[in-house]
């Protein structure tokens, strides 16, 4: 059964767009996810279709459901407000504990190699 | 014409949302280091959860909308996890 048969034409088409743009940016995130060079680079790319991607597939979900029932159904804000507030949590914590890693191996993947300024903090300071 | 075009973005949309799925699980499999497949593993969560939101409007209940709360949260929990594990090598000290 297809909900879009009692859906007028406005929320059809509202929902429609907001599906492909959210997908396609979710899309975009995790082509850049596969692409990217490095770890650093790598990490941030997904965000875009956690925030933006999230948010454009969540309101067409309300917009859907809302239409649909007559009355506001709005409890996919939740998912949006947790993944809003998540992303940035998870992400810190791995990056710092890549950070971490690269510095115990002392690797050149870091960001500037290893004459980035990181490694350097325990250096006293040239004369 | 309105119905035709959300049901053929609903497909639109559950293809790409496919192919994201199988980006990050590729990044997964064949990530060089622990940290590119936790990432990819974070990506991987929240295209599922975006493929199930799409597949209730697509279906028309609601049911799809507590599982994909589910999955946001158990994800989280276990990307925050495998995280704390990288770093200090054990989860709870």
């Amino acid at each position: 059964m297809m909900p879009g048969m009692e859906l007028p034409a406005w929320a059809a088409l509202l929902t429609a767009v907001l599906l492909v743009l959210g997908a396609g940016l979710a899309l975009t995130g995790s082509l850049g996810l596969l692409r990217l060079g490095s770890f650093y680079e790598r990490v941030h790319a997904p965000t875009l279709g956690t925030t933006l991607g999230t948010a454009f597939v969540s309101s067409a979900s309300a917009i859907c459901f809302s239409v649909l029932q007559t009355r506001p159904v709005l409890h996919e804000i939740l998912i949006l407000v947790f993944i809003t507030v998540t992303t940035p949590v998870t992400l810190m914590l791995l990056v710092r504990a890549a950070l971490f890693r690269d510095r115990a191996e002392a690797t050149s993947m870091m960001p500037g190699g290893t004459q980035s300024r990181g490694v350097r903090t325990h250096r006293p300071p040239d004369p | 014409m309105s119905a035709q075009v959300l049901s053929w973005s609903l497909v639109v949309a559950q293809a790409m949302l496919a192919l994201a799925l199988t980006c990050a699980a590729s990044r997964m499999l064949w990530g060089p280091r622990a940290q590119d497949r936790v990432v990819g593993l974070d990506t991987f969560y929240v295209n599922a959860m975006l493929l199930l939101l799409t597949l209730g409007i697509q279906s028309g209940r609601t049911l799809y909308f507590e599982a994909a709360l589910v999955i946001a949260l158990i994800g989280f929990v276990g990307t925050v996890a495998l995280a704390k594990f990288l770093m200090r090598g054990e989860v709870i000290e």
